[in-house]
């Protein structure tokens, strides 16, 4: 980011940092989730079931229909070719051969693109989307290698893919940084995450750390890694006058209709992007340069656009997970008490994008230790800019931290739970903040018990199967609750006692429609058959990422603010014929498909009876969720509490995880069954942090070379054990339904509970992610 | 992906015709040839589909086996004199890539299948000597965990990745050639070159050569023998390194012995050496020791596979007394 941006980030900082202070000291009436959502109460209706994802019998059958799956008419379909030098410029582009191949219709270049205004990078504005703000095929300059350089169009995908094996580029390479290590002697600078610095200090940290009676002090290192969702990112795009429609794979609708209107210089409502179905989403389908050259494309060759990167392709232009650098350093009495915790490092991004992989958020409010350091500092590469993975800053910053409580608890001779319960802080330790709901003592506890914890012996190396050493391990995961503000929705109910839920959010496969169904139903008191729930398509109301695992909360917001609009209208429309007659929203709950009193439930008219007398075939209503002021007031995390049990070959030093426990934190659980498949997910991504994933970024050239499912590795079946999962199930009296999000929690804490329980197999800490075999022979 | 012509042969006389023209090659199932072309590496012009050539697997009198090129991986695994007999080969076939790919995946396609080296398959952005005689290698530099250990050159690094291989060089398999010049045999172990100065001529295949059959001699003592394949992951993994080996035990000496490891070099590699110390020697952890540190002996390391020669003989030393554990 250029010097400028970054003073107003940091001045947007500021004014969000003035604004907390104020929100923090009023009152909780008068803060979101001060009153709990009524819907806490109700424990015997939809919420909590265990029912079937909606969208089950259409994937099963085949019948989802996907971005590169929409056939248009007159469809042209699209091969890049990519650069291959880190920084330069394209000297020569020969596109002739391309241009002739059979069923080419068009070669596009920086020099015949339409022109086009810079990209709006994330969190350069409220629905900014995309992953850098670098032009997109505008001009000769190569910035990363990997960029698009050239977009061959063609009557089927086979001829377009050969005809772009014949473009010939020429580049002239620039000098380009792509080295950490000669990044990092050039000099790092603060990194600002969300306009806010990573950086928090409380008190001395260095000299409480080296007054400590017992203490540890390492570093830590986790790998890039590369999204790998296993649909790929494709992108069916047509300009129908002067509407630019947009089937797409997508985790923000709306921001990435308003991020191509500022591009293409078009209202956002003439950009239609829909999303009905997404094959994994993880952070990585947002709004790269792939959407905006389909856009490109269709527009120079006046055709519909197909355009799916390869798995080569999502490697070179969807960006990844940045690698870290991490020191932590515990300091602690004998008792275990924290009397320090630093936590500092590095990362890596680029200058033309916003996201320092934060990986001190997960430190900030984990233990009460007397002084704190936190710190993220960054270099910036010529590579392709990094981006938002599953728990970003959680999943590696609980590798360093919760490795690092690990070696404490080995160094005083404290059971690893009980070390981390006795540094149970009673409010936030770095905002000052209340909880709003903590139970991660009660989550140790149940989980420790189930996993049989008191079977391990702290002493490593002791327990010995045939070849293989067996160890046990635990940690913590966290991730926090987000809710951001721009939720809406809207609710239509029609006489017949049907209802629409309509809101511009995602379902990529969590089971976000199945849940918000239940959340709905419940809500409207009708039965889940009642209800459609309608999302995935920038026309429809409210600007919602499904990031931050906020979209339960920021939908469960949006619907409860239109319910109450609703509850309003049908007041009005009952008139003073109801047995309603006089009663004020706030006294009003929804109730076997109609309204009743509250606290009264025999005074109930239902909707239909309501409607018809009112004449009206349906009503519909639309409200914005409250902004998001509850996280600057209370202190909201979900907590895990994770139980590995690995084994170690001796001969081969192959790890193998052969059990594995999750204890969740999470608010109230809407529906088990998909909550149990996220919980699960997260922690299978979170064996592959810990035992396999990387991106191998060959700093010669700044490529990543192993591009494909076959070299890079993520888990097979064979490497995941079965998965215990439990949670507490307690409600967050503060957030809506009770309940905080789930969708990425699972990874995080699950890299450290292998690395510790690999040393208490083997004795050996590995402190460097993947945990490879070469690091345990 | 470079468009091509598509024929199929019915027998071998009219394949090695169609595909002893330029630019001709023969396809299996398919699984490592057609990625190449995805990803223009390989660029034929026709493909000559020799899945449909005669020839399963035959028993051979003496008790060895004839293993047509056109059978199926996952055939060859199953067939019950390969499981019983050559426990071995079915289990390094088993060892490797995934059911689906097995199932597709052809004797012949899998023992012509290339090397993984990330630098060969980079057409775009990396140097390579195998794809481009002269222009350089850039894994030496690069990324070269799964590497060479053995047998590699200045120009060269790469490894052969089949598990299959590894079991057919163990046990004394001979190929079955047919070329225009007509048909011949030879040693398995004698299909594979190391790179030496020319590192993109894999095998001492004939321009058009087609392979028709494998043959497995009669090797009683195989019956006992085994396959460990060590990988970063519990399936779906090329090996890191892998020992396929046999043992003929006789009153506590080796009678006879086949080692083969795979993972290591440009080709299967057989461990003649350790064959040969470990020959008429005694069985014990000292001569399995001895043996695995004088086949590795000649191991050099490269930036990144330092490991693997101490995983190697750590792996050769626990099947060697796998094995002797299992006979006594
Ligand atoms: C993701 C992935 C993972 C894998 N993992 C492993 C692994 O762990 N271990 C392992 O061993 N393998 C692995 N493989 C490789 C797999 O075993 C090979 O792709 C397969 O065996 C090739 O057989 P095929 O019949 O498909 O060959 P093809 O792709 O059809 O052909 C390969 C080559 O053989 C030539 N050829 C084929 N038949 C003949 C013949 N009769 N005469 C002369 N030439 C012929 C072709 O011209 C071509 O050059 C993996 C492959 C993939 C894609």
């Amino acid at each position: 980011m250029s010097i400028a941006s970054d003073a107003k980030q940091a001045l947007q900082g500021a004014v969000q940092g003035v604004m907390a202070k104020a929100v923090a000291l009023a009152p909780d009436s008068w803060i979101p989730g001060g009153e709990p959502d009524p819907l806490i109460r109700e424990r015997y209706g939809h919420i909590g079931k265990p029912l079937s994802r909606i969208d089950g019998p259409l994937k099963v059958a085949g019948r989802a229909t996907f971005a590169a799956e929409f056939p248009l008419e007159d469809m042209v379909y699209a091969s890049l070719v990519f650069s291959t030098i880190a920084k330069g410029r394209i000297a020569a582009m020969d596109t002739s051969h391309a241009e002739t191949a059979p069923g080419v219709v068009a070669v596009m270049d920086h020099r015949n693109a339409p022109r086009l205004a810079p990209p709006p990078v994330f969190m350069s504005a409220p629905k900014a989307a995309n992953g850098d703000n670098l032009p997109i095929m505008q001009e000769s300059e190569v910035n990363w290698n990997g960029e698009p350089v050239a977009v061959v169009l063609a009557e089927t995908q086979e001829q377009a893919d050969h005809a772009a094996s014949l473009v010939r580029v020429t580049f002239e390479a620039a000098p380009a940084l792509t080295s950490l290590d000669e990044a990092r002697e050039q000099g790092t600078k603060p990194a600002l995450f969300m306009g806010q610095p990573l950086h928090d200090e409380r008190g001395d940290a260095e000299a409480a750390l080296a007054a400590a009676e017992v203490k540890v002090d390492a570093l830590y290192t986790t790998p890039r890694h590369n999204h790998n969702a296993i649909e790929l990112h494709g992108v069916t795009v047509a300009w129908q006058g002067d509407v630019l429609r947009i089937h797409d794979a997508s985790q923000l609708v709306a921001h990435t209709a308003w991020s191509i209107g500022q591009m293409f210089d078009m209202p956002e409502d003439k950009v239609i992007v829909t999303s009905p179905f997404v094959g994994g989403g993880f952070g990585g389908k947002c709004l790269w340069q792939h959407q905006v050259l389909a856009a490109l494309a269709a527009k120079l060759c006046s055709r519909p656009v197909r355009l799916v990167l390869s798995r080569e392709g999502v490697y070179r232009v969807v960006g990844g997970r940045s690698p870290t650098e991490q020191r932590v350093a515990l300091g602690a009495d004998r008792e275990g008490h924290l009397k320090a915790l630093v936590h500092t490092g590095v990362t890596v991004k680029t200058a033309s994008n916003a996201m320092p992989e934060p990986f001190i958020l997960p430190t900030r409010s984990a233990y009460a230790s007397e002084t704190l350091k936190l710190d993220v500092q960054v270099v910036e590469l010529d590579m392709l800019a990094n981006t938002f993975m599953r728990a970003p800053g959680e999943s590696v910053g609980t590798f360093a931290l919760e490795s690092a409580m690990d070696e404490l608890a080995e160094a005083l001779n404290i059971d690893p739970v009980e070390l981390r319960i006795r540094n149970e802080p009673e409010k936030d330790p770095s905002s000052g903040l209340p909880f709003s709901s903590r139970h991660i003592v009660e989550a140790w506890r149940t989980g420790a018990a189930r996993f049989g914890w008191d079977r391990r012996d702290p002493r490593p190396g002791l327990r010995r199967e045939g070849e293989w050493l067996v160890g046990m391990g635990c940690a913590t995961g966290t991730y926090p609750y987000y809710r951001m503000g721009g939720g809406a929705a809207r609710i239509t109910l029609m006489q017949d006692g049907q209802a629409v839920v309509d809101i511009a959010a995602h379902e990529m496969g969590m089971g976000t429609a199945t849940a918000q169904t239940q959340v709905a139903a419940e809500r409207l008191g009708l039965p889940i058959e009642a209800v459609r729930f309608n999302y995935g398509d920038s026309t429809l109301p409210g600007v919602v990422l499904a990031g931050g695992s906020q979209q339960t909360a920021a939908i469960g917001a949006s619907v409860g603010a239109a319910h109450r609009e609703l509850v309003k209208q049908l007041l009005k429309l009952a008139g003073n014929d109801s047995p309603l007659a006089g009663l004020k929203p706030d006294d009003v709950i929804s109730r076997d498909q109609g309204l009743c009193k509250a606290d009264e439930t025999a005074r109930h008219e239902s909707y239909a009876s309501i409607l018809s007398r009112a004449q009206q075939p349906s009503v519909s209503v639309e409200a914005e969720g409250p902004p998001p002021l509850e996280t600057m007031h209370w202190s909201m995390h979900s907590h895990a509490a994770m139980f590995c049990e690995v084994r170690v070959n001796t001969v081969t030093g192959e790890p193998r995880v052969s059990r594995f426990l999750g204890s969740f934190d999470c608010g109230r659980i809407l529906n088990p069954k998909t909550a149990t498949s996220q919980f699960r997910g997260g922690i299978i991504m979170g064996l592959g942090l810990a035992l396999m994933e990387e991106a191998q970024f060959d700093e010669r050239k700044g490529r990543v070379m192993n591009p494909s499912l076959s070299e890079y590795h993520v888990p097979v079946h064979m490497d995941v054990p079965e998965i215990d999962v439990i949670w507490t199930d307690i409600p967050d009296p503060h957030a809506p339904m009770g309940a905080r999000g789930i969708g990425e929690i699972g990874i995080t804490g699950t890299a450290a509970a292998v690395a510790n329980a690999v040393y208490n197999a083997t004795g050996k800490r590995v402190r460097d992610l993947p945990l490879t075999l070469d690091k345990l022979l | 992906m470079t468009p091509f012509r598509y024929m199929r042969a019915t027998d071998a006389a009219s394949a090695v015709l169609k595909g002893g023209a330029a630019g001709a090659r023969y396809l299996g199932g398919g699984t490592n040839l057609v990625d190449l072309m995805r990803e223009n590496i390989e660029t034929p012009e026709s493909l000559v589909d020799v899945t449909g050539l005669p020839g399963g697997i035959d028993e051979l009198p003496g008790g060895g086996l004839r293993i047509g090129a056109a059978v199926r991986n996952t055939a060859l695994a199953e067939h019950r004199a390969v499981r019983l007999r050559y426990p071995m080969l079915a289990r390094a076939i088993l060892a490797g890539a995934s059911g689906q790919i097995r199932n597709m995946a052809t004797v012949g396609g899998n023992i012509l299948q290339r090397t993984r080296c990330s630098y060969f398959y980079d057409e775009a952005g990396s140097r390579c000597n195998k794809r481009h005689p002269g222009e350089g290698c850039d894994a030496v530099g690069g990324f070269n965990r799964n590497h060479a250990i053995l047998g590699a050159s200045s120009a060269c690094v790469a490894v052969h990745p089949s598990d299959m291989c590894v079991a057919l060089a163990a046990l004394d398999a001979v190929v079955h050639l047919r070329g225009n010049g007509g048909e011949r045999r030879l040693a398995f172990t004698a299909l594979h070159r190391l790179p030496g100065e020319l590192p993109d001529v894999d095998t001492m295949l004939q321009p058009g050569e087609l392979i028709t059959a494998v043959e497995i001699p009669p090797m009683p003592f195989a019956a006992r023998s085994t396959y460990r394949k060590v990988r970063d992951r519990s399936s779906y993994a090329f090996a890191l390194v892998s020992v396929a080996a046999a043992l003929d035990v006789e009153g506590g000496q080796v009678r006879d012995v086949r080692i083969a490891l795979g993972g290591v070099a440009h080709k299967p590699w057989r461990a003649e050496r350790a064959e040969a110390l470990l020959r008429g020697g005694p069985l014990s952890a000292t001569s399995f020791a001895a043996a695995a540190e004088a086949e590795l002996a000649s191991a050099q390391a490269l930036s990144g596979n330092g490991f693997k020669i101490d995983l190697a003989r750590r792996t050769l030393v626990a099947v060697l007394e796998d094995l002797s554990g299992e006979i006594a």
